[in-house]
C-alpha cells in the first residue's frame, strides 16, 4: 500500500462509508426504518478505528509516516486522536441508532453527516500544513452546523444551527486570517518551516498577531471563554447525542491542532502565547463554572460545564511540551468518555422530543429509572473529579503539569474552580435522588434502552471507570505521543 | 499471615457485601438487613484477627502490601497498619455495626441504604490502611459519596442543603490538600507518606520545595507554611476544628441517625488520623512555628464546642457539638506534643502521654458517641421523631433500663472515672499540662461545661414529671439490651483496663514521639 493511501486510510474508510450511506438512502422507501444505514455507518467507524490501529502498528515498526508532500504526518500523536475520534463516533452512532422515535426520512443524512464530520476531525489531527487543517476544520464544522439543527421545525433547533453557523464561520475566518499572517511572517503555512522561518523573521509582531488570530479561531471551536457565548444556546437546541459528539470530538481535534501549532510551529513565541493561554484558561474555568451555577436546563448546565472543562484542558498547555501533550491527550480522552456518556444518558431518557430538560424534571428520577440515574450520577461524579473515575486522574495530570512548570496560580484557580463546580453537578445529582414531586417524572414514559444503546452506555461507563482505576495503559501511550517536527517536514515542500 | 493480603481483603469485603445486599436484598428488606450485618460482622472478625496477630513490639508498618499502580506518576498501591491504623480499623468495624443496628427501622429503599453504609465502611478501611497519598486520597474522597447519598435520600427535612454543604466543605478542604501534596510531589518525587516523612525529618523537603516551585519569592520557610496550611485545611474541616466546623451541626442533625453514628464515630477520626499520620511526621516544624494559633484553635474547639452544646435543645445538635468538644481534646494532645523540640527523657514521656491519650480518646470517643447516638435513635423512634429536650421528661419511670444504660454512655462521655472517657482525657491532660500549660488550663473549662450539659440532658430526659404522650413509652426489649450490652461493656472494659488498647498503641506512639525533631 502506498504511503499516501496508508496515511489517509481511516479517513478514506469513513468517506467511502459516508458516500455509501448517502447513495443507499434514496433506495430505502419512505416510511421504512433507516436503521440499516445506521448499522452501515457503525461498521464504517469500526473499520476506520481498525485502520488507525493498523497505522499504529506501522508507525511502531517504521517510525513517523509523512505523505502528500509532507502535509500529512502520521505519528503516535495523530493516531491517538484518530482512535479517540473513531471511538466517539462509534459510541455516538450506537447511541443514536434508536434515537429517532419514528422512522423519519432524513435519518440517513444524520449518519452520513456524523461520518463526514469525523473525516474532517481526523484530517485536522494529522495535517501539519495549516491550509489542510483549514479544510479539515471546514469539513467537520459544516457537518456539525447541520447536525446541530437536526431537530427540524423547532425554533431552538434553528437558532442552534444558525447561531453555530454564523459565529462558526466568523471564527474560521479568524483562523484563516491568522494563517495568512503567519505566511506573511515566515513564508510558509507548514508547521516545520514556520518554526524555521520564525527564527529569522523580521516581522515578529505579525507572527504574534497571527498566533492570536489562530487562538481566537480555535478558541471558538473548543468553546474557550471569551469565545464561548454560542455554546449554551447551541447545546440546548441540538439533539442530545449530537451534543455529546460535538462537545468532545471536534474539540479534541481543535486541541490537537493547537498543540501541534503552538509547541511545534511557534515554540519561539512561547513567552507570548503562554500568556494568552493562561488568560483563556482562567476565563474559561471561571466563567464556565460561575455560569453553570445559575442554569436550570440540564443541557445548558452541561454546556457551561464543557466551557469550564475546556479551561482545565488549556491549563495543560502551560506544562512542558511533553507534559502538555500527555496531560491534554489524557484529559480529552477522559472528558470524551464521561461527557459522551452523560449526553447518551440524557438522549436515552428524554428521546428525540426531549421531554425532560430542566433540573426540576429530573426530581425523583432515581425511583423511576434507577439504572439510568446511577449511570448519570457516575458520569457527574467523574465530571466533578472524584477518585476512581477518569475525571480525577485527568485533573490530577493536568494540574501537576502546570505546577511543575511553575504555574502555581493557575493550579490554585483551577482546583478552586473544581470546588465550585461541585455545587452545580451536585444540584442535578441531588434532584435525581430526591423524592419525586407530583408533576416531575411521574408522567414521563419509560423508553426501553435498546441493545446498541446499552452497549454504548456500557462502553462509556467502562472507559470512565477504567481510566480512573487503571490509567496505566493510556498514560503510557500519551507519555510518548509528543509529536516531533520530522526532518521531512522541516524541509520546504518542493514547488510543483 | 504475612503473605496473605488481609488488609485488601478487609477493604474488599464490604464492597462485595454492598453488591450482594443490593442484589439479594432486592426481594426482601429483611434479607438486606441481615446480610449487611453478616458482612459487617465478617469485617469485624477480620479486624479482630488482625488485632490478635498484631506484633505489639513493632512500631513500624505491619502486613505491608505494595504494588505499582501508575508507575509513571509514582502512584503505588501501598497498604500497611501500625497500632494507630489497627485501632482505627477495629473502631470502624464496631461503629459500622452500631450504625447498622441503629438503622434497623429504616423502611425506605432498604437495600440501597444498607449497601451505602457498607461502602462507607469499605472507604474507611481503605483510608486507614493506605500509605500512598493518591491511594489514600482516593478513599478519603470516595467516602464522601455514599455519605452524601445517605444524608440526601434519608435525611431530615433540610437534608438537601445539609448534604450539599457537607460535601462542598469537605471537598474544598480536600482540594487545598491535593494542591499541597502535588507541590510536595514535584519537590520530592514521591507520594509515599513514609518517604515524605523521612525527607522532611532530614530537612531536605523545604530546600527542594523552594527549588521546584519558587512561588511569589517566598522563603523556603514561608513556602513550607503555605504547603502546611493546605494540608491542615483538609484535615481541619474533617475533624472539625473550630472555626472550620460550620457544616457539622446541620449535617449531623439532618442525617439519619444511623449515618450520624458513622460520621461522628468513624469519619471524624479520618481527620485526626491525618493529623497523626501526615501532619505530625511531615510538618512538625511548621506546626511548631504557628503553635500559638493552633493551641488557641484547640481551646476554641473544646470550650466553644461545649458552650454551643449547652445552648442547644435538639438532642442531635447537642451531641453534634459535644462531638466537636471531645475531639478538641485530641487536638490539644497533638499540638502540645509538637510544642518543644528535643529528646530528653522527661519530654519524651510527656509527649508519649499526650499522644497515647489522643489515640485512646479517638477510639473511646468513637465508641461512646456512636452508642449515645444509638440511644438518641431509640428515643427518636419510640417518641415518633421527637428530639427536643422539652419533648421528654420522666422517662426513667417507664424505662428504667434505657435510662440506666444511656446514663452509663452519657457518663462515659462526661469523663467519669471507671469508664473509658476518663482515662484518655486524663492522659491527654497529664501529658499536655507541662507542655502547654495555659492551653490545657483553659481546656479544663470545657470539662466543666461538658459535665453541666450532660447532666442537664440526663435530668431533662429521664427525671421530672412524665409527659402524657409518653405514658406508653416502652423500655428496652431483651433483644435491644443484648445488642447494646457489648457497647456498654466495652466502655467499662476500656475504663478499667485501658492497657488492652494501650499495649497495641505503645510501640507506635514511641516511634511517633521520636520522629518529632526539628
Amino acid at each position: 500500500m502506498s504511503t499516501n493511501l496508508l496515511a489517509l486510510l481511516p479517513e478514506l474508510v469513513l468517506t467511502i462509508t459516508g458516500v455509501l450511506v448517502m447513495v443507499l438512502e434514496p433506495v430505502i422507501p419512505a416510511g421504512k426504518s433507516r436503521k440499516p444505514l445506521g448499522w452501515l455507518a457503525i461498521l464504517g467507524s469500526l473499520l476506520s478505528g481498525l485502520a488507525a490501529f493498523y497505522q499504529l502498528q506501522i508507525v511502531n515498526a517504521q517510525g513517523t509516516l509523512t505523505a502528500f508532500y509532507s502535509t500529512i504526518q502520521i505519528d503516535p500523536f495523530s493516531i491517538f486522536f484518530h482512535l479517540l475520534i473513531a471511538a466517539v463516533v462509534l459510541v455516538t452512532l450506537l447511541g443514536s441508532l434508536d434515537y429517532f422515535e419514528s422512522p423519519i426520512t432524513h435519518a440517513g443524512e444524520y449518519f452520513a453527516l456524523v461520518l463526514f464530520g469525523a473525516v474532517g476531525m481526523m484530517f485536522m489531527t494529522s495535517s501539519v500544513e495549516l491550509l489542510m487543517v483549514f479544510i479539515g476544520l471546514e469539513i467537520s464544522s459544516i457537518s456539525t452546523y447541520i447536525l446541530a439543527g437536526f431537530r427540524k421545525g423547532r425554533a431552538t433547533a434553528s437558532e442552534s444551527s444558525i447561531k453555530y453557523f454564523l459565529l462558526g464561520s466568523f471564527a474560521t475566518a479568524f483562523f484563516l486570517y491568522g494563517v495568512a499572517l503567519i505566511y506573511g511572517a515566515t513564508g510558509s503555512t507548514s508547521i516545520g518551516p514556520i518554526a524555521a522561518g520564525l527564527a529569522i523573521t523580521r516581522t515578529p509582531t505579525m507572527a504574534i498577531l497571527a498566533v492570536a488570530m489562530v487562538l481566537i479561531g480555535l478558541g471558538f471551536k473548543v468553546s474557550a471563554a471569551p469565545f464561548h457565548v454560542w455554546t449554551p444556546d447551541v447545546y440546548q437546541g441540538a439533539p442530545a447525542p449530537v451534543v455529546g459528539l460535538m462537545s468532545t470530538a471536534p474539540k479534541a481535534a481543535a486541541f490537537a491542532v493547537l498543540l501541534r501549532f503552538l509547541f511545534n510551529g511557534t515554540p519561539m513565541l512561547h513567552g507570548h502565547w503562554i500568556l494568552l493561554i493562561e488568560i483563556l484558561a482562567v476565563a474559561s474555568m471561571c466563567l464556565g463554572n460561575l455560569g453553570a451555577l445559575k442554569q436550570h436546563d440540564v443541557k445548558r448546565l452541561l454546556a457551561y460545564s464543557s466551557i469550564a472543562h475546556a479551561g482545565y484542558l488549556l491549563v495543560a498547555f502551560t506544562g512542558t511540551h511533553q507534559n502538555a501533550v500527555a496531560g491534554a491527550c489524557f484529559y480529552t480522552a477522559t472528558y470524551a468518555a464521561m461527557n459522551v456518556g452523560a449526553f447518551l444518558v440524557l438522549s436515552q431518557l428524554s428521546g428525540f422530543s426531549e421531554r425532560i430538560r430542566s433540573i426540576e424534571d429530573f426530581t425523583g428520577l432515581a425511583l423511576k429509572r434507577p439504572g439510568m440515574s446511577a449511570l448519570l450520577g457516575f458520569f457527574l461524579l467523574s465530571l466533578i473529579g472524584i477518585p476512581f473515575t477518569g475525571g480525577f486522574f485527568g485533573k490530577f495530570y493536568v494540574f501537576s503539569g502546570a505546577l511543575q512548570n511553575g504555574h502555581v496560580w493557575l493550579g490554585i484557580v483551577g482546583l478552586a474552580n473544581s470546588g465550585v463546580a461541585c455545587f452545580y453537578y451536585l444540584r442535578l445529582l441531588a434532584a435525581i435522588y430526591s423524592r419525586p414531586t407530583s408533576d416531575s417524572v411521574a408522567y414521563i414514559p419509560v423508553r426501553k434502552v435498546t441493545a446498541p444503546a446499552a452497549v454504548a452506555l456500557a462502553a462509556t461507563a467502562l472507559a470512565t471507570l477504567g481510566l480512573g482505576i487503571l490509567p496505566n495503559k493510556l498514560v503510557h501511550l500519551v507519555e510518548r505521543a509528543t509529536p516531533t517536527t520530522t526532518a521531512a517536514v522541516a524541509v520546504q515542500p518542493t514547488q510543483q | 499471615m504475612n503473605a496473605f493480603p488481609w488488609l485488601s481483603l478487609l477493604t474488599a469485603l464490604p464492597v462485595v457485601g454492598a453488591g450482594v445486599v443490593l442484589v439479594a436484598g432486592a426481594r426482601s428488606d429483611r434479607a438486606a438487613r441481615f446480610l449487611s450485618v453478616g458482612f459487617a460482622v465478617g469485617a469485624l472478625c477480620i479486624a479482630l484477627l488482625l488485632w490478635h496477630g498484631f506484633d505489639v513490639n513493632v512500631g513500624g508498618m505491619q502486613l505491608v502490601e505494595q504494588h505499582a499502580w501508575v508507575p509513571a506518576l509514582h502512584i503505588q498501591y501501598h497498604l500497611g497498619i501500625d497500632g494507630l491504623g489497627l485501632s482505627m480499623l477495629l473502631l470502624s468495624a464496631i461503629v459500622t455495626l452500631i450504625s447498622l443496628g441503629a438503622s434497623w427501622k429504616i423502611e425506605d429503599r432498604v437495600p440501597l441504604y444498607f449497601a451505602l453504609i457498607l461502602l462507607v465502611e469499605a472507604c474507611l478501611f481503605g483510608a486507614f490502611t493506605a500509605l500512598n497519598f493518591i491511594h489514600w486520597f482516593t478513599f478519603w474522597e470516595l467516602c464522601l459519596i455514599p455519605a452524601f447519598f445517605l444524608i440526601k435520600i434519608w435525611g431530615g427535612p433540610r437534608r438537601t442543603p445539609a448534604a450539599t454543604q457537607f460535601l462542598v466543605y469537605t471537598m474544598a478542604g480536600s482540594v487545598a490538600m491535593l494542591l499541597s501534596f502535588l507541590a510536595m510531589y514535584l519537590a520530592a518525587n514521591t507520594f509515599e507518606f513514609e518517604e515524605l516523612a523521612t525527607i522532611a525529618q532530614s530537612g531536605r523537603l523545604l530546600p527542594s520545595l523552594a527549588a521546584s516551585s519558587s512561588w511569589m519569592h517566598l522563603t523556603p520557610e514561608h513556602l513550607g507554611l503555605v504547603i502546611f496550611a493546605g494540608v491542615f485545611l483538609g484535615f481541619a474541616v474533617k475533624v472539625p476544628v473550630i472555626p472550620f466546623h460550620t457544616w457539622l451541626p446541620d449535617t449531623y442533625a439532618e442525617a439519619p441517625t444511623g449515618t450520624t453514628i458513622l460520621l461522628t464515630g468513624a469519619m471524624s477520626k479520618m481527620g485526626l488520623y491525618g493529623f497523626l499520620r501526615i501532619l505530625v511526621p511531615i510538618f512538625a516544624p511548621q506546626m511548631q512555628s504557628v503553635l500559638t494559633p493552633l493551641l488557641w484553635m484547640a481551646v476554641a474547639t473544646v470550650v466553644l464546642g461545649s458552650l454551643s452544646a449547652m445552648a442547644q435543645t435538639d438532642l442531635k445538635r447537642i451531641f453534634a457539638y459535644s462531638s466537636i468538644n471531645h475531639l478538641g481534646y485530641c487536638l490539644l494532645g497533638i499540638f502540645a506534643a509538637v510544642r518543644y523540640a528535643g529528646s530528653d527523657a522527661q519530654l519524651l514521656t510527656q509527649r508519649a502521654a499526650a499522644l497515647s491519650g489522643t489515640m485512646l480518646q479517638m477510639f473511646n470517643h468513637g465508641i461512646t458517641a456512636a452508642t449515645i447516638f444509638w440511644f438518641v435513635a431509640i428515643l427518636e423512634t419510640r417518641s415518633g421523631g421527637a428530639r427536643e429536650l422539652s419533648d421528654f421528661g420522666g422517662l426513667r419511670r417507664n424505662a428504667p433500663v434505657l435510662a440506666g444504660m444511656m446514663g452509663i454512655a452519657l457518663f462515659s462521655s462526661l469523663g467519669l472515672p471507671g469508664l473509658n472517657g476518663f482515662i484518655s482525657e486524663f492522659l491527654i491532660f497529664k501529658g499536655a499540662f507541662p507542655l502547654a500549660t495555659w492551653a490545657t488550663a483553659l481546656c479544663t473549662i470545657g470539662l466543666l461545661i461538658t459535665a453541666v450539659f450532660i447532666l442537664n440532658v440526663i435530668q431533662r430526659v429521664f427525671s421530672g414529671p412524665l409527659q402524657e404522650r409518653h405514658s406508653n413509652f416502652l423500655d428496652l426489649s431483651g433483644k435491644e439490651q443484648m445488642l447494646l450490652a457489648p457497647a456498654i461493656a466495652l466502655m467499662f472494659l476500656l475504663g478499667l483496663d485501658p492497657q488492652i488498647l494501650l499495649s497495641h498503641l505503645n510501640a507506635t506512639v514511641l516511634q511517633l514521639t521520636n520522629t518529632i525533631k526539628f
